[in-house]
């Protein structure tokens, strides 16, 4: 492989997956909050319910 | 209802990576300039992939429902913009299915290569009986007929086990099993001789490349096909997420993955061509080749010329297969749930009577001696003219249109992690038509001046236009059938449509000042499902 081809292959691997450690990196920092009546249901009976649409 | 954001961040990038990511991106990038492609890649991606991707997801997420009810939600008007996208679909899928029935036969034919010396051969001749005649003819070919009837039963009973236990269960196996396949695949590819030639021709810059509009155009063309937006499929899954799941944390994970799969596949692929320029002592860009062409032909010549081709093809094929009906159920979803919404029957209901309907089409009309020809003409009809067409009326009406954009953005920054800002609008309402609206001219010149691929005018006519055509008329008319009391149109614990933006914002600041009389804030993420609205 030439030098130029090297250095555009790291380039593109850095750019694209490490674009997905920062996303996944991000989505870990801000974890999943669950909707207003689950939290009551989790208050009101100790359960979790499931998420309605 | 997806169990928690994780799932859906698993369907939707099982929905996104499909044979697009496999068989063409690997191409596009080597011709369009190799290496150089990274830049124009990237800016697409972030300047209209990732930004369509969350206007998807705000539609779907605000308005809660399929295609078309999302967006009769959003404006009376828009309903039949819907009822297009669900037509899209359907067309997609009756020949989606077949290709993944091919790979599925191929995944069998790895083990004792089966097409011998002359896979071209093998696979119009023995395999397809293509046959001479240009029709729509009823010769079927068992050995594509069987596995397709299987791939619509494998379809159909997931997607009638339901949203959580069907889709969400079915890609927490499918995608795991495919990123390690795939993972396999490509360190042994990289391991065949000739690889690194392979991976030269598909690294190496050509910057003066860069200044050509057509490698632009090719960025934006591959990132908007590949991630699956604009046809409703982002819509319909981002309707079963929590009211305060974080939108654009999730998106930026879906479009950064299927990127990060599509470059896997550029390196397992051209790793693979680099072996077969190798062992047949003729230069790369003598082998390369896109779509059926490299999977059904470049492939099992690979696959019978290299060490340990079995594993190869059983790695490929297989992976062609997980990443294709991860894809297709993604795409059938959109039609099961439009029906379940406008008609408020139950799940498994919907399921059977979409479903079946839809595989005897696609088993009555592709499995044939003339399938082949079949299927090229109303994918490159419904991709060029069906896709690109509907996503520029979609980005227009919620810019020009609907003035749509403010409120969805205000959406989306509710209950997310990266909010967005005002360039999220400019590259919608601004970026996003431009570059559409140039690609559709651009194939539509050639497609008329040109015809398609040689083909019959009439079989055009009928399969292409025709097709195209009557997608628009079908869902105008759909739009107008009238939605029954029981079905979901009539559930209101929803959002207010966006008649107006000016009028909605003012009268967003008279709701903060009264508290929320409508049971529902204006920006999102209220837990109030089960309560009634409050009518004032």
């Amino acid at each position: 492989m030439s030098a130029s081809a090297i250095v555009m292959m790291i380039v593109a691997l850095l750019a694209v997956w490490g674009g997905l450690g920062l996303a996944l990196l991000n989505l870990k920092r801000h974890p999943e909050a669950i909707d207003d009546e689950e939290a009551d249901a989790v208050l009101r009976d100790g359960a979790s319910v499931t998420p309605v649409r | 209802m997806w169990s928690g954001r994780r799932v859906f961040i698993l369907a939707a990038i099982g929905s996104a990576v499909g044979l697009g990511n496999i068989w063409r991106f690997p191409y596009v990038a080597y011709e369009n300039g190799g290496g150089a492609f990274i830049i124009p890649y990237l800016v697409a991606l972030l300047t209209a992939g990732i930004p369509l991707l969350f206007l998807d997801y705000a539609i779907g997420h605000r308005f809660r429902g399929s295609p078309p009810l999302a967006m009769r939600r959003l404006h009376p008007k828009a309903e039949a913009i819907g009822w297009w996208q669900v037509g899209i679909c359907f067309v997609i899928a009756v020949y989606y299915a077949v290709i993944i029935a091919w790979a599925g036969m191929y995944f069998i034919f790895s083990f004792t290569t089966a097409w011998g010396e002359d896979a071209a051969g093998f696979f119009t001749g023995e395999f397809l009986q293509v046959s001479d005649q240009v029709n729509l003819g009823f010769d079927f070919v068992p050995s594509v007929l069987i596995p397709l009837i299987l791939v619509w039963g494998v379809v159909i009973a997931i997607l009638a086990m339901g949203v959580q236990k069907g889709i969400a269960r079915s890609s927490i196996v499918f995608m795991p099993l495919l990123l390690i396949m795939f993972l396999i695949l490509v360190v042994q590819a990289l391991f065949l001789e000739g690889a690194w030639t392979g991976l030269d021709a598909f690294f190496t810059p050509d910057w003066t490349r860069l200044g050509d509009s057509s490698i632009w155009v090719a960025a934006y063309g591959q990132i908007f096909f590949s991630l699956s937006v604009a046809f409703g499929i982002m819509i319909t899954y981002s309707s079963y997420l929590r009211r305060k799941t974080d939108l654009t944390g999730s998106g930026f994970v879906v479009g950064f993955a299927n990127s990060g799969f599509e470059l896997l596949a550029g390196i397992g692929v051209f790793a693979a061509l680099g072996f077969m320029a190798a062992s047949s002592g003729v230069g790369v860009d003598e082998v390369a080749v896109s779509g059926i062409g490299l999977a059904f032909i470049a492939f099992p010549t690979i696959i019978a010329q290299a060490p340990a081709g079995v594993l190869l093809g059983v790695l490929f094929f297989g992976s062609l297969v997980f990443a294709g009906l991860t894809s297709l159920i993604s795409i059938v979803e959109v039609i099961i749930a439009a029906v379940q919404d406008k008609l408020g029957w139950l799940r498994v209901k919907a399921a059977l009577v979409v479903g079946i309907p839809m595989a005897l089409i696609s088993i009555l009309l592709f499995p044939t001696t003339t399938g082949l020809n079949l299927l090229d003409v109303t994918d490159a009809f419904v991709n060029s003219f069906g896709i690109v067409a509907v996503a520029l009326v979609a980005v227009v009406a919620m810019s020009a249109g609907f003035s749509a954009l403010p409120r969805l953005r205000e959406h989306i920054n509710a209950t997310s992690s990266v909010k967005l800002g005002r360039n999220w609008q400019i590259f919608i309402g601004g970026v996003t038509p431009v570059v559409l609206g140039y690609i559709l001219i651009d194939t539509l010149t050639t497609r008329i001046s040109e015809g398609y691929g040689g083909l019959p005018t009439w079989f055009v006519g009928v399969f292409g236009w025709g097709m195209v055509i009557a997608l628009v008329l079908i869902a105008y008319l759909l739009s107008k059938i009238p939605w029954s009391h029981r079905s979901a149109a009539y559930e209101k614990n929803v959002h207010e449509p966006i008649l107006d933006a000016e009028l909605d914002a003012n009268k967003s600041a008279t709701d903060k000042t009264k508290g929320s009389e409508t049971g529902l804030p204006e920006t999102a993420a209220s837990g109030s499902v089960a309560g009634e609205r409050k009518n004032p």
